[in-house]
């Protein structure tokens, strides 16, 4: 990993909110972000941790009732996106940071021609004309490898198959050259064989486009394949980040080490050890460290709320755990 | 015929082929193929996984075992009585001891019932004892599934994901079924709380004596759950045997394939892949011959003819590919 000079992504103690029954609750609390040039983070976590949250929120995507950015810094080229106006952000939106989600059938028009969806796109950030545009839309649907593209130019989406499609939507991603992409859950919908295609072609694009990718997952296996370096989030919190081979060689945090252990592997057969109880929800997250209620190693301390403390050896080596960081201090 | 497992669940040559389109407005007519020609065993006590990509037939077949899609041919047997065959009763008994757990239990769950109407139900229509028994096998159920007996009067609304799999699965149980039959019941859920329900159906497997005919994409889970594993593609069984073996060493093209784009979590071991091209063909337009040549690195003329079939291996594995018929390669 050669991650190098100032962070192309700063995100500064983030605390979005939502509103449920008439009192706001923080989904994320305090998240502290970097992510390097032409590097690949992922954030992994459970259904209800905030990774999905993050990454709407440094688009700003979030409805606009019941949702808020109460507090934080988001830092990109120098510009707090925080602070911009619905105009600003939607120059930057599909222009130098674009996003691709699970279900692409939900994202992309269904009753507009492929080779057009990805065009308009160039049109509209670029101001090209629809010509050079659709020539431009070929071009990335062949980068993309999708078979004979120039007459799938023409197709709709419901012609395509789930990864096809998810192929497409990297396309319209890519059309304005984008220096920072955020994917969220983008295989989750695929079969582990295209799912492997889809994945390495991300791979072999970041490299191309010198991008940096901020890879959104609940699977470890997947982390396992594309990161460089991981946050795992749990309760709206990130409880670790590693670089990819410290966190499977060496999880510190109790919730990765559980994670890891819950997980079924294609490859060894180990006994699964589930880790009890279920996530607290939004509005019930306990006083002190989030993940507490169902650690093994909880002591009387683990009711003050931990810091995420940086640890010894590995610089950006972090976790958020008072006993644990006390004891790699200790080693 | 010598019938070496009249206990457990015997499936033959099933086939179920879907009629699509035709009539008006109902566009070409096309012709599905489900499943082809499969066959498998569940004996007694063992927990056999069918795995494959979508549309691979794996849940018709699943369904077309307990009849609740008709299958157009083929023989399943259960403790040696022919569903196909059974009458009206019989069916109602052997139903009795055949039960299913389905993927997402919020829509198999009545949302405007008591969990205590959920799992009394099905005792009441098999006239399975007085009230006060019936009540107290619901409430022995919903224990051994893992929830407090209180569980039993509120609305599947109130539970979380992992909570409402529970209730689906003491459902399955009220009636002391043999064979449970489970389409995908862990895939919605997440890896902390996958692991519990793993572990619960683990338990129940053990305690009772149960069968499982598991139904899943995910090999990781196959590998922890069943002691033999069915690949399928396109319809087809292209190989069977014990688990780790079939996983640690494949035999078929298409078994290694799926077993290298399997992610493991360790980063020394990223996936490599030889050839991965193309995507599954519509089960509606299958290739001829072998369903996998199409993307299959060690294919020959023959493949692209005939449909290779099942052949036993030494190791107790069946491979239905035409490298494995003259042994070994």
């Amino acid at each position: 990993m050669t991650a190098s000079g100032n962070p192309l992504l700063q995100i500064r103690n983030l605390q979005t909110e939502f509103r449920v029954s008439d009192a706001w609750h923080a989904a994320i609390q305090g998240i502290d972000l970097d992510v390097m040039r032409n590097e690949t983070l992922a954030i992994v976590g459970e259904s209800g941790s905030g990774k999905s949250v993050t990454a709407l929120s440094i688009l700003r995507l979030l409805p606009m009732s019941g949702a808020r950015i109460a507090r934080g810094r988001i830092l990109f080229q120098d510009r707090d996106l925080v602070g911009l106006s619905e105009r600003e952000m939607s120059g930057i939106r599909g222009d130098s940071i674009a996003m691709i989600f699970q279900e692409p059938m939900t994202s992309l028009n269904p009753t507009m021609r492929v080779g057009d969806q990805i065009a308009e796109a160039i049109v509209i950030h670029r101001g090209k004309s629809w010509g050079d545009a659709r020539k431009e839309a070929l071009r990335l649907l062949d980068e993309v490898k999708i078979p004979a593209a120039a007459k799938r130019m023409e197709d709709y989406p419901h012609e395509f198959s789930g990864g096809m499609r998810q192929r497409v939507m990297i396309a319209i991603a890519l059309a304005c050259r984008p220096k920072l992409l955020l994917a969220d859950e983008p295989t989750t919908a695929l079969d582990v064989t295209v799912q492997a295609q889809v994945l390495a072609l991300l791979n072999e694009l970041k490299t191309a486009h010198d991008m940096s990718v901020v890879f959104i997952t609940h699977n470890l296996g997947v982390v396992a394949q594309i990161a460089d370096r991981v946050a795992v989030m749990y309760a709206g919190e990130i409880v670790e980040t590693a670089s990819v081979g410290d966190l499977f060689a060496n999880p510190v945090h109790p919730y990765t080490e559980a994670l890891l252990r819950a997980m079924p592997r294609v490859d060894v057969s180990a006994e699964l050890e589930p880790i009890p109880g279920s996530v607290p929800s939004i509005s019930g997250r306990p006083e002190g460290c989030n993940f507490a209620p169902r650690c093994q190693m909880r002591e009387p301390r683990c009711s003050r709320h931990p810091q995420l403390s940086a640890l010894p050896g590995s610089p950006g080596r972090c976790a958020r755990c008072l006993v644990r960081v006390d004891q790699e201090q200790a080693a | 015929m010598s019938n070496p497992s009249a206990n457990g669940l015997r499936v033959e040559n099933l086939r179920k082929h879907f009629h699509l389109g035709g009539g008006f407005l109902g566009g070409p007519k096309k012709v599905i193929q489900a499943v082809n020609d499969v066959s498998f065993e569940v004996p007694k006590g063992e927990s056999v996984g069918l795995v494959g990509e979508s549309g691979c037939g794996k849940s018709t077949v699943s369904r077309a075992v307990l009849h609740l899609v008709r299958p157009d041919d083929g023989r399943v047997e259960f403790d040696g009585i022919d569903i196909g065959k059974a009458s009206r009763a019989e069916l109602r008994h052997l139903r009795r001891k055949l039960q299913f757990v389905f993927q997402d239990p919020y829509s198999s769950l009545n949302t405007r019932r008591t969990i205590r109407k959920t799992l009394e139900e099905p005792l009441h229509v098999h006239k399975a004892g007085t009230k006060a028994e019936i009540r107290r096998k619901a409430e022995d159920a919903i224990r051994e599934v893992g929830l407090p007996v209180d569980v039993l009067d509120r609305y599947p609304h109130e539970f979380s994901g992992g909570q409402r799999q529970r209730i689906g699965i003491a459902r399955a149980l009220v009636l002391d079924p043999e064979l449970v039959i489970a389409d995908e019941p862990v895939s919605a859920l997440d890896v902390s709380v996958q692991a519990q329900i793993l572990q619960l159906l683990e338990n129940l497997r053990q305690k009772r004596n149960l069968s499982f005919l598991f139904v899943s994409h995910d090999l990781g889970v196959v590998r922890h759950f069943c002691t033999s594993v069915c690949v399928m593609y396109l319809g087809h069984i292209v190989e069977q045997g014990p688990t780790r073996e079939v996983l640690d060493s494949p035999a078929h093209p298409y078994t290694q394939l799926l077993r290298e784009s399997s992610p493991v979590p360790d980063p020394e071991k990223r996936l490599t892949l030889v050839k991965n091209d193309g995507e599954v063909p519509s089960p509606a337009n299958p290739p001829s011959g072998c369903p996998f040549h199409t993307r299959c690195p060690h294919v020959m003329p023959v493949c692209r003819e005939i449909m290779p079939k099942p052949i036993a291996q030494a190791s107790g594995r069946k491979v239905a590919c035409h490298l494995f018929e003259h042994g070994v390669p």
